[in-house]
């Protein structure tokens, strides 16, 4: 079907047309650094990478992609880590970083308008300087993940238990179809304000979760929430999974934590088999603060009567790096097997699921002699959490890959097994997930996909039944 | 805790005779009773027993475990030759930078977990902890460091250490073969010996006395004689001395947060209502816990003997 | 290849490529072409696929590596703390082991080849070295408390050389006593040792230090913060060690004893760190200090300051091999435009490096009615009674 090797020198100048001389490669160097992101999928090596500074030159390349049937991957920063933007079929690569710029703020009904290759530094940067008084639900990948590349996955972050996924905080997006049209999704399709999804008929959903299947999201816009001045942390240690769920939902039905977040970790030694439960709020004055603190206790006195759990006594300077967003040292799991890798299945699941999720991980860890981390991001007033499975690796290793690879093909497995999601799946997970999905539904995502893009250039190989 | 004099020896006697006592569980771990008691029958060691008796914790159970963990020696000790004077840091590395010249003259500087003195358990009810670790960080000190290079003094730079080995150990019945030295002392000493370079701070201090120095209240002159050689004044407040109210971190620990927020808020008012520039700290604990909120509420935090050494280089931080 | 072993080691998370406060970005390769192979991330990855034999030592290849500055934004961003220190020189490893195969760009070969032919990157003969002086009255260094050492810059180039008359006039003024070393002088040969030609840094070093242990130098202050840095902390490994200042250092002690102006308008300053003095040897307080001294003028902090700051894209021998030049988006011009949203009239440097490349970034955008480059001296001298 596709006919890029045929037209690879044409496509190519074709895209220097668009973008200029600078914009355009298709050097080994690109190739191979674009064929891989930092988790453990193998190399698929692009054809070309692109980089659009505009929504006119992204439409452009879009439909040139089209006309020869080249396949094509928008790449926000390539730190899913599950591999979601390689090119499964070479092609084309397209690099959204250029399109980074802050568009609008509007700080009384509180939402960003952002070009889809904004930063997550950038934009928590822009609101420190220009508006103090607003902050956006920032994930703890590293700063330069993207904002858009976050929702599209339904990511989340350090808003979540507040404002659920990230993608649950879009406002509206501008997409490029496959086919070239651009269009407007949300109340900026009637209306100059960028402010919520409703009351039209939601189209937002063709593009999120589909790995960038169904288009190319140029623009979009999120809520925005209250930065508080004064932000403090309490967290929950106790040694009993079994009965986390609970804690969680006591703690989470307060609602006034802004983020919380379970850890779980056996190094370092003094952390294995306890289970840490973080729980950041903010307040105008310390007056404030202290009743929230007072309330979430208060939530979970029965165990600290019982003495079977009960909130670590941080002092204020061992609270930064739980303050910190994002969390710089999450980064520093990659070099715990001194390899620069790491990968994790985000599962998203009930909360009941924790203390089944935690005995599948130990187990996981355990028999492969994986090196791992574990923990879980509440989402909304405990509607769901995201688990984590995060295993380490060395990637000069092989051996040390291919154990952290069976190690997250097993987790996917057993997490679907359990009635949990693995969340940015990668291509082998996204046909598990197909397998046991609803036939209609795998049927209905095909025929959306075939009405969108009839060409099926976009981001081929993801979310594709083994036939 | 509040009682009359009657209910008071009331519930000493319960304590006594191993009954169970509202003490027993309501105790903050604050250490006074151990100074106030005139006969030396360490009322506070005994509560601790009590509490470990029947089960009690002041703090709840993974709380108690996960910090004997993160205590716990690492058995990373080495031989080390020491010459006089020996500073014991206990488990304080990060606090190393702080022994230096002139205030210390050629110092030796020993530190680590298989050092830590341990007496941070009675916080915890666990006697038993002590009396394990106890003797083996006794002769970890002994063998690794001073015996072979023959000193027999070390001196304590936190109050812990030095009411561990003077106190604590012979009350638990553990020997100690060396001398143990108050810092105080030695920094006293030293500001003697070096008086004609001291600039004189000239402010009004307030100090934090921690809770283990109830243990060994004979030390206490040595603090009024520092702030004197440097040009100090130790404000009179109705929170220090045999007054002193705890930092309040260890009943955080012990899940008692308004108690704690009560005592912290109390305290720091004292001291800044008696205008003092600076709040003066021996102890590390209550400088982590109350340096915030002290510089909120206008005061210099500073460590006793940074502010010597500040004194003897002319470079007081401005209170 | 030195340091080898830490290049697998690299997450690519990309905290490498912004500074601390995540503003923008602030690799100046980076900034500058926007391929992720040119952020320290992909430079890594691709160094130890070039080891494994994954990819050829092609042109692109060459142009990645030494379109690094080396102005130490990742080793001060780099969160994996075992390697973050030695990102620098893995990278410095990396050029080298290009140098020695003989593959390095041709703008970097000719510079190598005039360093080594003339003991300058600018292909001028040695008695050339002191045509800045003409004029000043300033003598060779006899025993003299310190030594002056211009380096290429100042001596060499129109614009280095009115700053290094600048500063050498104010120093005369304010009672520093100092020679130079003249036509014996060869470059510092820090840009040598930053674009891998180790051997050649080590034969120009050794000349200098001959030279500096034969005058029995004890005392010098650079002009330049690339000098700085080598005489500083290279030169000591080879045998030279001297008491190295900053002229920013010198001058921040002697100020008070000048007489300024009092009516003159006020106006408004913003300080650009140079990396050879902030991020790798920790000094941002002296420029800061000289300016907060004079009177009328204005300090402003640009977002992106002190250990934040953008290199302007001189260093790793770039002001001479201008390969950032050829980025669509240059670092140079993207500081300027930083220093004009902060609305000051004159963006300070400190380094006759960033001097030209802020100069020239002035000149290309047309903002030069907006906003000016001027030295610490010269803003100083401007305000002189």
């Amino acid at each position: 079907m596709y006919r890029k090797d045929k037209f690879m020198k044409q496509i190519y100048d074709i895209l220097l047309e668009i973008v200029g001389p600078g914009f355009v490669s298709d050097a080994q160097e690109e190739k191979y650094i674009y064929s891989m992101d930092p988790g453990t999928m193998p190399a698929c090596e692009p054809d070309i990478v692109v980089m659009p500074g505009s929504t006119d030159e992204v439409q452009k390349i879009v439909q040139a992609a089209n006309t020869y049937r080249v396949p094509l991957v928008p790449l926000g920063a390539g730190l899913v880590l599950s591999g979601l933007s390689r090119a499964l079929k070479g092609g084309i690569v397209m690099d959204m970083k250029r399109m980074n710029r802050v568009l609008e703020i509007n700080e009384l009904s509180r939402y960003a308008l952002v070009e889809a290759g904004t930063s997550q530094g950038m934009l928590q940067a822009y609101l420190r300087k220009h508006f103090p008084n607003l902050k956006h639900s920032a994930p703890d990948a590293p700063p330069a993940a993207t904002v858009a590349g976050n929702v599209c996955i339904h990511g989340s972050g350090h808003m979540s238990h507040a404002g659920g996924f990230h993608s649950d905080m879009l406002n509206g997006l501008e997409v490029v179809l496959p086919t070239g049209e651009v269009v407007r999704i949300g109340s900026c399709a009637t209306s100059p304000y960028w402010f919520a999804r409703a009351p039209l008929p939601d189209l937002s959903g063709l593009f999120l979760g589909w790995a960038g299947t169904t288009g190319v999201i140029t623009k979009l816009s999120i809520k925005l929430y209250p930065n508080y001045p004064l932000n403090d942390v309490s967290v929950f240690v106790c040694e009993d999974a079994s009965i986390i769920p609970d804690i969680l939902y006591q703690i989470t039905g307060t609602q006034v934590a802004e983020d919380v977040t379970t850890w779980m970790t056996p190094k370092p030694d003094w952390a294995a088999g306890f289970f840490h439960c973080n729980v950041n709020y903010g307040a105008k004055t310390k007056k404030e603060l202290i009743w929230k603190r007072n309330l979430i206790r208060s939530a979970v006195e029965s165990y600290i009567d019982a003495k079977t759990g009960g909130f670590l006594p941080l002092p204020s300077m061992m609270k930064q790096r739980f303050l910190e967003v994002p969390a710089r040292q999450l980064s520093l799991f990659a070099d715990v097997r001194k390899g620069g890798g790491f990968e994790y299945v985000g599962a998203i699941m009930p909360v009941e699921l924790f203390p089944k999720a935690y005995d599948l991980g130990l187990d996981i860890a355990d028999r492969l002699g994986v090196s791992y981390s574990m923990g879980c991001r509440i989402i909304g007033i405990n509607h769901s959490m995201m688990f984590f499975y995060a295993y380490a690796f060395n990637r000069a290793d092989p051996d040390d890959v291919a154990r952290a690879q069976s190690a997250l093909e097993e987790t996917n497995k057993k997490v679907l097994d359990l009635g949990g999601i693995p969340w940015k799946a990668e291509a082998p997970a996204q046909k598990e997930i197909l397998r046991k999905m609803d036939p209609n539904m795998v049927d209905l995502m095909g025929r959306v996909r075939s009405i969108l893009d009839p060409n099926h250039v976009m981001n081929p190989g993801n979310w594709e039944e083994d036939r | 805790m509040t009682f009359d004099l009657a209910e008071a020896k009331r519930e000493k006697t319960k304590i006594n005779t191993g009954e169970h006592s509202r003490v027993l569980t309501e105790c903050a771990t604050c250490y006074s009773c151990e100074e106030y008691c005139p006969n030396g029958n360490h009322p506070f060691y005994v509560i601790v027993e009590r509490q470990e008796e029947k089960g009690i914790l002041p703090s709840p159970a993974p709380i108690t475990r996960q910090q004997i963990l993160m205590m716990k020696p690492k058995g990373t000790i080495t031989p080390m030759k020491v010459s006089a004077p020996v500073i014991d840091m206990c488990y304080f590395p990060m606090l190393t930078g702080s022994i230096r010249e002139p205030l210390y003259e050629n110092p030796s500087i020993i530190v680590g977990s298989d050092i830590f003195c341990n007496i941070m358990w009675l916080h915890f009810a666990r006697n038993s902890v002590i009396r394990e670790q106890l003797p083996r960080v006794i002769e970890n000190i002994w063998h690794y460091y001073l015996k072979d290079s023959n000193v027999d003094e070390l001196i304590c730079f936190h109050d812990e250490c030095y009411a561990t080995f003077s106190h604590l150990a012979p009350a638990f019945n553990i020997q100690v073969p060396f001398k143990p030295i108050h810092v105080f002392e030695y920094i006293s000493g030293r500001l003697d010996a070096l008086k004609d370079t001291i600039k004189p701070i000239n402010a009004r201090v307030a100090y934090q006395r921690p809770c283990s120095n109830r243990l060994i209240p004979e030390t206490q002159h040595w603090v009024d004689d520092i702030f004197t050689k440097i040009g100090a004044e130790r404000v009179e407040r109705k929170y220090d001395r045999e007054n002193a109210l705890c930092c309040g971190q260890i009943l955080r620990a012990h899940q008692r947060e308004e108690m704690a927020d009560d005592i912290q808020n109390r305290n720091l008012d004292d001291m800044k209502d008696t205008g003092a520039a600076y709040c003066v700290f021996n102890c590390p604990v209550c400088m982590v816990t109350l340096a915030e909120p002290a510089a909120e509420k206008g005061m210099f935090p500073i460590h006793l003997s940074d502010l010597c050494q500040h004194a003897l280089e002319g470079n007081v931080p401005k209170g | 290849m030195k340091y080898a072993e830490i290049l697998h080691r690299c997450f690519r998370c990309g905290y490498c490529k912004l500074p601390g406060n995540y503003i923008d970005f602030n690799c100046s390769a980076y900034a500058a072409f926007r391929f992720e192979t040119y952020s320290p991330g992909g430079r890594m990855w691709l160094l130890r696929a070039w080891l494994d034999e994954k990819i050829e030592p092609s042109r692109r290849f060459q142009e990645i590596l030494f379109s690094c500055t080396a102005c130490g934004n990742c080793v001060e961003q780099c969160v994996l703390t075992k390697i973050k220190d030695e990102l620098l020189l893995a990278f410095t490893a990396g050029k080298e082991a290009l140098v020695c195969e003989g593959k390095v760009p041709p703008p970097v070969r000719d510079c190598l080849t005039k360093l080594q032919n003339y003991g300058n990157p600018y292909g001028f003969t040695r008695k050339k070295r002191t045509a800045w002086t003409v004029g000043t009255g300033i003598e060779a260094f006899s025993d003299q408390e310190f030594l002056f050492f211009p380096g290429d810059v100042g001596a060499f180039d129109s614009r280095g050389q009115e700053i290094a008359r600048s500063v050498a006039t104010l120093l005369n003024r304010v009672g520093v006593t100092f020679g130079i070393l003249g036509d014996q002088e060869v470059s510092d040969g820090n840009e040598t040792n930053a674009m891998g030609e180790s051997e050649l840094f080590r034969l120009l070093a050794e000349e200098n230090i001959k030279h500096f242990n034969e005058l029995n130098v004890k005392k010098i202050i650079t002009l330049s913060p690339h000098g700085f840095n080598a005489l500083k902390n290279e030169y000591p490994k080879l045998g030279g060690t001297y008491e190295v200042f900053h002229y920013t250092q010198i001058l921040a002690a002697h100020t008070g004893s000048l007489s300024f102006e009092n009516d003159l308008p006020e106006i408004s300053v913003t300080y650009h760190d140079p990396c050879y003095l902030g991020r790798h040897n920790w000094e941002y307080g002296s420029a800061r200090k000289i300016l907060a001294s004079l009177t009328g003028v204005k300090a402003r902090e640009m977002d992106r300051s002190m250990q934040n700051a953008l290199c302007c894209g001189g260093g790793g021998g770039n002001l001479f091999t201008d390969i950032l030049g050829k980025g669509p988006e240059s670092p140079a011009q993207n500081r300027v435009l930083e220093a004009l949203g902060t609305g000051a009239d004159i963006l300070a440097v400190s380094c006759p490096t960033c001097a030209v490349m802020l100069g020239d970034a002035v000149k290309s955008t047309n903002l030069d009615k907006r906003i000016q480059v001027r030295e610490i001296s010269e803003i100083i001298n401007d305000r002189l009674k």
